[in-house]
């Protein structure tokens, strides 16, 4: 079996669960969820199968891709669908095979006895087939249909409660904010169509080392995608919708919002990193670099776990993005990015699933009400807490490379061009606040007494079906499986660099076109040459080298500065939180308001939406069809004058005619006096008359 | 040919069911007359499939042909376009001539389609059945008859005989202010209607002829297109009143809102369509210059009824009004797709116009079970329908995305395409030029791309306020949907999905008319595709 | 002078009947009197008739009848003559008429054809 049938029915498989369990879910035993979890099982096989396959070649355009014709515009034209599998989508393969397998495992002690049971699993394995296909699209078209598959999943997992008004607002803001971001991509598709001709990334990409696709068209290109990315994978300011996702069930945030869709827009912007320009590339940083510091500050404060972990998500999100952002212009950023999404997958929906844990078992999801779990709960807290110091980034879970990779890139561009200090700057501050926040929640849910004595009481361990899952995350994020400088995924993913496309995909002269993208502040940096090549490691006194001691240190510092102060606040209650918080008010309800975005929304947006909405509505309703009942009415004016001069002039003529003959009668009727003598006098009188007029007559 | 004269047997077989049901006693019967109209709309559905499947049969080249344009070039002259031609009033040059290229075919099928499920909804009309049911066939005759017509007289008379039965129907068996709909809207379509009498007069008067073949060869006024470009604007209000187009879109919502279920299916789903298809039957290949010179204003009003539309749906809080609305608004895509003169555009928007029957109509199925149910409309009294009614949820979230334009459903490649085809156009050159107003096509549309948002928008809104949230007791024991409300809804959702799946289905059927329309343009064809 | 009497004076004397008689019929309430008035046009009328004949010369005269005095005046006045008694008849029966239906003979009382 080849890579491309392989990748085909990685499809397939979830694809085929998603119409079998919606369809006959019901009469199955168990109602299906062994089918669908062993179709996901099947695929995940598959996609490992092709991660060995793929990726040990080392190569960023090893694989093997195909398409074949889809849209027919016109008898000999049409848009292509096929699929890619190269090193890139070998590894979210694994990733969505991996984290989608537990969840669909963990669902069966999650869910269980859910009304909804056959529909959550109908969804996720929707979800599952559209994940996989978005990673395996070779061209934009087939990306974007995956991507607003995923966005409709997601729809309706967090509305997976819908009867709670709070579950349906939620649902219907998260596909409305990334609409936004979607049809922004959308029009970044139209421009590539219009310019290339084509939606295939090969041609996308040979069409930019050629120079067709060069200035403004690929910045715009670049950055709409972005606005795209910038949706799905929740960057400022498009992130409000991802916290309030917490409303579906937790698996469902495991997979979906923390490990696999939100990660589809860096994966976006991997995918699309040969054909981005440098604006876009700093674009990407600085978004990424804000958003991660200032969701990681909105964490600092939540109260419920799953908010916690959704801004975490938030930032890590914006840590990729600062990675591929910065990737553009040095090459380990790249890199990092994609490894961050990795190693993040797995530990994120680690902790994910262990607040699912929790949740399970104390049926709360508020901080305020746990405490002193880990002795009821052992498995769920070493599990949890492995997924905490990899999150943080301690040596040597797979956290601290990912992340230490990221922050070495971003000091070594500032090394660079120092005048981008602020995003090594982001970086370092959001991984303090990161382990601040982290083990503030480590603290307040297992460590401590128990808050609230009756959830405490009935709490106990998760089923094996919910800890096995853990275990299994929990061992991802560990050496030498998820870290470590031997780590596949590392390996797996090297840079692919500019100046290759052209060899690769058969353009004969690149150096026209690489000269026009590479070009940021006047240095070159986006090409083979330099000594700048993949997998290897610059010389000592090169700036990647002292980036990485820095990073090191700086990374090392902050997580000790993190945990410390956590620790004093929250186990040894040196401070009291809840002093803290008055003595910062106005920060505090900064923060804890989330920095009034989403009322800035509401005002700014949805009401003047609504407002413009009902404005046209009534002018609809007054000015134009005013107009056409103005027409009639003005119509009907017309006829009812008519009508009444119909009335009164034409048939008054003849009317008139007869009247005046009435008339006419009665007046000359008085002379009719009836006396002989009259009739006598006017007899006479005539003939006097007609006399005179004969004798006038003849007089003359 | 399997079955010969099948188009005449598609136009004509409804009235033999009328026929029938005229002696089936109208008050003892209904029951029977409901089973003549499935079946009489079953056979003309059976005579459809074997349309498409000829058509599917024929070879390649004569799939290529739009009426009137390839025609010299096929060795066995018209037959294959299963065209048929007989003198009516030879003292005029008036003959019955019927025919079919990709865009007839396609579209005599969706009407035949809806025209089957909407009996299913009609399935509850208990009022005057056989009055219903008889002016029905009627009016699917003079729906079919606008689609195969190839003599203008022709064409007229059957696009008014569709115009009286509507009028009873909505004006009989519609809602509480069916007198107004029914009257406003025969009267606004009457008005067009006149605008297009006087032009296929003064083309009559000129070329003596109403074979529109003729016409497309020998494009009638060529050497005045002042002349022509007055000819195209009586043939484009009249047909812009149908589809219905920013400002003459009034009527539809009074219309949809008032007609049954049933009829406002067929209306949303087929009368709409001919407007778009008189455009691209009469106006583009008749007038290719006139058609050239405006259609950058066509353009314009197109993402005027794509936003608008989408605004005016956002505020309804009637559920079947914002249907309506969302109507409007999807017919704008069809009208910025065949503005962009482009094969993508011209594909996407009969597409479009395929894919907007199909979820309209289901659409206003969906409104009528819970109509049916509630006997009201208002959106804000509802809530928490989904977990009384979880079936009819099932079909109500593909109806709402299908209608969005979800990947994965038949409506995103009409809207992929219809994008696809504008962001390339040139067509803002015309008549807006020559008035010194320049705008580009790819701002109109980016600017309609804003539409996908929109419509997302009150999509959601609407699915939010009626089927999410905490269940309400006054709706506890609706039951869940009925088999004859399946029967209705589940083919369209099917056809939806596998359209969306395997567009190709249905683009082979008239990409090769489309594209050969397109040779009147040659700049734009020429600007075509380089893609794959 | 005397002069000789001529047609003249016979046409004044039958004017001043004629006069008399249209006074007599205008003016006279009683329809007796307005009958003796007709009368007296009528024989205003033969005097005039008879002394038309008397002076006609030959061209005045009927054609065909040249060289006859002409009597076709009197043959004109005799049947005047006639048609007054005729005339006198019915009028008084008319009279006696109107004194049986509106109790006199005043002819203005007798207005029913008023209009």
């Amino acid at each position: 079996m080849g890579l491309i049938e392989q990748g085909l029915l990685i499809i397939l498989l979830p694809l085929a669960g998603f119409f079998l369990v919606g369809l006959f879910g019901r009469k199955l035993p168990r109602q299906g969820d062994w089918l669908a979890t062993g179709l996901v099982g099947a695929s995940l096989a598959l996609a490992v199968k092709t991660f060995v396959q793929v990726t040990l070649q080392h190569d960023p355009f090893a694989g093997a891709r195909t398409s074949g014709p889809w849209l027919r515009f016109a008898p000999a034209e049409a848009l292509s669908i096929g699929i890619m599998v190269d090193n890139l989508t070998a590894s979210m393969l694994v990733v969505v095979g991996v984290v989608s397998f537990l969840v669909h495992l963990y669902s069966m002690g999650y869910m269980h006895g859910d009304p909804k049971y056959v529909r959550f699993y109908t969804v996720l394995q929707l979800f599952t087939a559209s994940m996989f296909g978005l990673v395996l699209s070779d061209n934009l078209l087939t990306l974007y249909v995956s991507w607003e598959l995923m966005g409709l999943s997601s729809y309706l997992l967090i509305g997976h409660y819908f009867e709670k008004p709070s579950a349906a607002w939620a649902c219907l803001k998260a596909f409305m904010t990334t609409r936004v971001g979607d049809v922004l991509m959308f029009v970044g598709i139209l421009i590539l169509f219009l310019h290339v001709g084509s939606l295939r990334f090969a041609d996308i990409f040979a069409a930019v080392a050629d120079g067709r696709l060069a200035g403004s068209a690929q910045m715009w290109a670049g950055l709409l995608l972005f606005g795209g990315a910038m949706g799905k994978s929740a960057q400022f300011p498009l992130h409000i919708w991802l916290p309030d996702a917490m409303e579906g069930p937790t698996p469902v945030s495991a997979l979906i919002h923390a490990a696999t869709m939100v990660a589809a827009g860096v994966y976006l912007m991997a995918r699309t990193y040969l054909l981005l320009s440098a604006e876009t590339f700093l674009v990407v940083a600085y978004v990424g670099g804000f958003t991660a510091i200032f969701a990681a500050s909105i964490g600092l404060v939540m109260d419920d776990i799953k908010k916690v972990l959704a801004y975490s998500t938030v930032s890590q999100l914006g840590y990729m993005m600062l990675g591929l952002g910065v990737g553009g212009f040095v090459v380990t950023g790249y890199t990092a990015g994609v490894y961050h999404l990795t190693t993040h997958a797995f530990f994120k929906a680690g902790l994910f699933l262990g607040a699912g844990s929790i949740i399970h078992a104390v049926h709360t999801q508020s901080l305020a009400q746990m405490g002193g779990l880990r002795r009821k709960m052992p498995v769920t807290f070493i599990t949890f807490l492995i997924a905490t110091l990899a999150l943080t980034g301690l040596w040597p879970l797979s956290g601290f490379y990912s992340k230490d990779a990221i922050i070495a890139s971003a000091i070594e561009f500032a090394l660079r061009h120092p005048e981008h200090l602020a995003l090594p700057i982001f970086a370092v501050l959001a991984a303090a606040m990161t382990a601040f926040y982290m083990f503030r929640l480590v603290f307040l849910a297992f460590f401590g007494d128990p808050r609230d004595a009756h959830a405490h009481s009935h709490a106990h361990e998760s089923p094996l079906v919910m800890t096995f899952p853990l275990l299994v995350l929990a061992a991802l994020s560990l050496p030498p499986v998820g870290g470590g400088h031997g780590n596949w995924f590392w390996i797996g993913n090297p840079v692919p660099l500019r100046g290759e496309v052209a060899q690769r995909y058969g353009v004969a002269t690149a150096e026209q076109g690489q000269a026009k993208v590479s070009t940021e502040h006047g240095q070159p940096v986006l090409t083979t040459e330099g000594g700048v090549a993949h997998g290897e490691h610059p010389a000592a006194d090169d700036p990647a080298r002292r980036a990485h001691t820095m990073a090191i240190g700086a990374s090392v510092t902050v997580l000790l500065i993190g945990f410390v102060l956590a620790w004093l606040i929250y186990i040894r209650r040196v401070v009291d939180p809840r002093a803290l918080a008055c003595r910062f008010a106005p920060i505090h309800r900064l923060l804890v308001n989330k920095y009034y975005i989403d009322e800035i929304v509401q005002a700014g947006v949805i009401r003047p939406v609504m407002a413009l909405c009902r404005l046209v509505a009534r002018a609809d309703l007054w000015i134009v069809d005013g107009l056409v009942n103005l027409t009639a009415l003005v119509t009907r004016a017309i006829a009812w004058v008519t009508g009444r001069a119909d009335s009164h002039v034409v048939d008054g003529v003849v009317n008139g005619v007869a009247d005046s003959a009435m008339t006419a009668g009665k007046a000359l009727g008085r002379l009719q006096t009836g006396q002989v003598g009259t009739y006598l006098t006017g007899g006479v009188v005539g003939v006097v008359m007609l006399a005179g007029f004969v004798f006038w007559v003849l007089a003359r | 040919m399997v079955v010969p004269h099948i188009l005449s047997w598609i136009v004509f077989a409804p009235l033999i069911g009328l026929a029938v049901m005229s002696v089936i006693p109208g008050a003892a019967g209904a029951r029977a007359i409901k089973w003549v109209s499935l079946l009489t709309t079953l056979v003309v559905l059976a005579l459809s499939s074997v349309l498409v499947a000829e058509y599917y049969g024929l070879a390649p080249e004569f799939r290529r042909a739009f009426i009137g344009l390839k025609q010299s070039s096929f060795p066995e002259g018209s037959a294959s376009l299963f065209e048929e031609r007989i003198p009516w009033i030879r003292e005029y040059n008036i003959y019955y001539h019927v025919g079919a290229d990709g865009l007839s075919v396609i579209l005599v099928f969706l009407t035949a389609l809806l025209s089957f499920l909407a009996v299913f909804s009609a399935w509850n009309i208990e009022k005057g059945v056989k009055g219903f049911h008889m002016l029905y066939m009627l009016l699917i005759t003079g729906m079919m008859g606008v689609f195969v017509a190839l003599d203008l007289f022709l064409f007229y008379v059957f696009w008014e005989v569709m115009l009286l039965p509507m009028y009873f129907l909505i004006g009989i068996w519609g809602g509480p202010r069916r007198e107004y709909a029914a009257i406003k809207f025969f009267l606004y379509t009457l008005a067009g209607s006149v605008l297009m009498l006087i032009a296929i007069l003064v083309i009559y008067m000129e070329c003596r002829t109403f074979s529109i073949p003729e016409l497309v060869a020998n494009p009638p006024f060529a050497d005045r297109p002042s002349v022509a470009n007055w000819l195209w604007a009586g043939f484009f209000i009249a047909f812009a009143i149908k589809i219905p187009m920013f400002p003459f879109h009034t009527w539809l919502p009074d219309a949809h809102v008032e007609a049954p279920t049933a009829i406002s299916v067929i209306l949303a789903g087929v009368l709409l369509k001919m407007g778009g298809y008189g455009i691209l039957r009469v106006n583009f290949p008749v007038f290719p210059a006139a058609t050239h010179y405006f259609i950058g204003l066509v353009a314009l009003f197109g993402v005027i009824n794509i936003i608008y539309g989408a605004l005016c749906a956002m505020a309804q809080t009637d559920f079947k009004k914002l249907v309506a609305y969302s109507s409007v608004s999807h017919m704008g895509y069809v009208l910025l797709g065949m503005a962009s003169l482009t094969d993508a555009g011209m594909n996407g928007a009969v597409f479009q116009m395929f894919n907007h029957g199909t979820s309209s109509a289901m659409m206003f199925m969906i409104v009528g079970v819970i109509y049916d149910r509630a006997h009201h409309r208002d959106l804000s009294r509802f809530g928490g329908l989904g977990l009384q009614m979880p079936r009819y949820l099932t079909i109500a979230i593909i109806g709402f995305f299908a209608s969005l334009g979800l990947p994965g459903l038949s409506s995103f490649i009409s809207e992929v395409m219809v994008f696809l085809g504008a962001f390339k156009s040139q067509s803002t050159l015309g008549a807006p030029q020559a008035f010194g107003v320049v705008y580009s096509m790819q701002v109109l549309t980016i600017l309609g791309t804003l539409g996908v948002v929109l419509g997302a928008g009150y999509l959601l809104y609407t699915m939010q306020r009626v089927y999410l949230g905490k269940p309400r007791d006054e709706y506890a024991n609706f039951p869940d949907l009925r088999p004859v409300e399946y029967a209705a809804l589940v083919p369209l959702a099917v056809i939806s999905v596998v359209l969306g799946i395997l567009p190709n289905l249905a683009l082979n059927v008239f990409n090769g008319s489309m594209h050969s329309l397109l040779t009147l343009w040659p700049p734009a064809a020429a600007a075509g595709f380089a893609g794959l | 002078m005397m002069a000789e009497i001529g047609l003249t004076h016979y046409l004044v004397v039958a004017a001043i009947l004629f006069a008399l008689g249209v006074a007599g019929v205008l003016y006279r309430r009683n329809a007796v009197g307005m009958l003796i008035g007709i009368e007296l046009i009528l024989n205003a009328a033969n005097v005039n008739l008879i002394a038309f004949a008397r002076y006609a010369d030959r061209g005045v005269g009927v054609p065909g009848v040249n060289g006859s005095a002409g009597l076709e005046g009197q043959v004109f006045a005799i049947f005047v003559i006639i048609l007054a008694a005729c005339e006198a008849a019915i009028g008084l029966a008319i009279c006696i008429n109107i004194f049986n239906k509106f109790g006199s003979i005043d002819a203005d009382r007798a207005d029913t054809m008023r209009g």
